[in-house]
């Protein structure tokens, strides 16, 4: 019976969604040309970013991108106050059965180019798809893939909160720069050299480099809190 | 009549609304806490695929202005979107991880994870 209302009602909302969606039309230009050609041609003329998004989520919305690494500095600050344990009560990490050696030497292989990979896809972040968010997840899943393998491998947590907080500060402080000598908060400081230079689009690439470093931190301290609660 | 014969409408916008209802679904059905995390996630990624579906521009490119891509602007698929989706995708992880920590917080306390069999959860 609630099974039974609950597709129906689910129904009616597939409906009038798709029938909502089939009126706007697959592949067509919706919304008003001007709020994207603007972003284009000042990102293309101004910042000379090649990548708009980044440019976009770093420059023209900073501010956003500030409140969004503060959201995830406190989802990892929550879920450490909430798998709060006393010192002496920490278990051994959860791993099911130990890794056969071959895993462990891939592993060993693997990790420093994992690593490698995510700092070029962050550095590179205002001239190839990706950035300072996704850098900073692939660099987690090397040490998620180390965690997972080693049993006694460990992620000192000082460590973790030192680069996280210096990379929040760094962050901040670019737009307090920005605020100081231009007027307003995250506003570009440096020169923004050549197209598809490494060095152009100004702050952008410390920036996302900051972010990068954070990501990484927070989602590492994240696998290792969840990967330490036994019970 | 026309528009619900359009193959892509159907494919794309189909598969975004479609994952939004199994969501919804799962997460109002299911009696495993894990389920209803899971569920609220693929919620989260069908509201993705049709944001970045509504961005679409029909034979666009990506809005990289790479080397020999300079002058072609005005077939760019709209950044805006996309730049939305980022955002809306690390919020997504912090709100699976705080709710993943919750259940493991409840699971301590009660040693299950049916929420029928947990008191004061029941509907």
């Amino acid at each position: 019976m609630k099974i039974a209302i609950i597709l129906i009602s689910l129904g009616i909302l597939g409906f009038y969604l798709m029938d909502i969606f089939f009126g706007i039309g697959f592949g067509v230009q919706h919304f008003s040309n001007g709020v994207k050609d603007l972003y284009l041609s000042n990102s293309k003329d101004i910042l000379k970013v090649s990548n708009v998004v980044t440019s976009i989520v770093v420059n023209f919305r900073g501010f956003d991108t500030l409140g969004e690494v503060t959201v995830l500095f406190l989802a990892s600050t929550a879920l450490g106050g909430i798998l709060y344990k006393k010192r002496h009560h920490v278990g051994e990490r959860s791993v099911l059965f130990p890794a056969s050696r071959i895993v462990m030497s891939g592993a060993k292989l693997l990790f420093p180019s994992i690593v490698l990979l995510g700092a070029y896809v962050f550095i590179h972040g205002h001239l190839s798809p990706g950035g300072g968010f996704q850098g900073g997840t692939i660099i987690a899943t090397g040490f998620l893939l180390m965690l997972l393998t080693y049993r006694n491998y460990s992620v000192s947590h000082n460590r973790l909160v030192y680069f996280e907080s210096l990379a929040g500060i760094l962050f901040i402080s670019i737009g307090l720069v920005g605020y100081f000598s231009k007027g307003s908060f995250l506003e570009n400081v440096l020169p923004v050299g050549n197209m598809n230079d490494l060095f152009s689009g100004g702050v952008i690439g410390i920036i996302y480099i900051a972010v990068g470093f954070k990501v990484a931190a927070e989602l590492t301290g994240i696998i290792y809190t969840v990967l330490h609660e036994k019970d | 009549m026309e528009k619900y014969l359009d193959i892509l409408n159907v494919a794309i916008y189909g598969s975004a609304v479609l994952l939004m209802l199994i969501g919804l679904y799962g997460a109002l059905t299911k009696k495993s806490l894990i389920k209803i995390v899971l569920g609220l996630s693929i919620l989260d990624s069908g509201v993705h695929l049709l944001m970045i579906a509504i961005g679409y521009l029909k034979d666009g490119t990506a809005p990289i202005f790479s080397a020999g891509n300079e002058e072609k602007m005005s077939v760019m698929v709209d950044p805006i979107p996309q730049a939305l989706v980022l955002t809306a995708i690390v919020i997504g992880f912090g709100v699976t991880a705080v709710a993943i920590s919750l259940v493991i917080r409840l699971y301590r306390h009660h040693n299950t994870l049916r929420i029928d069999e947990i008191k004061k959860l029941k509907w």
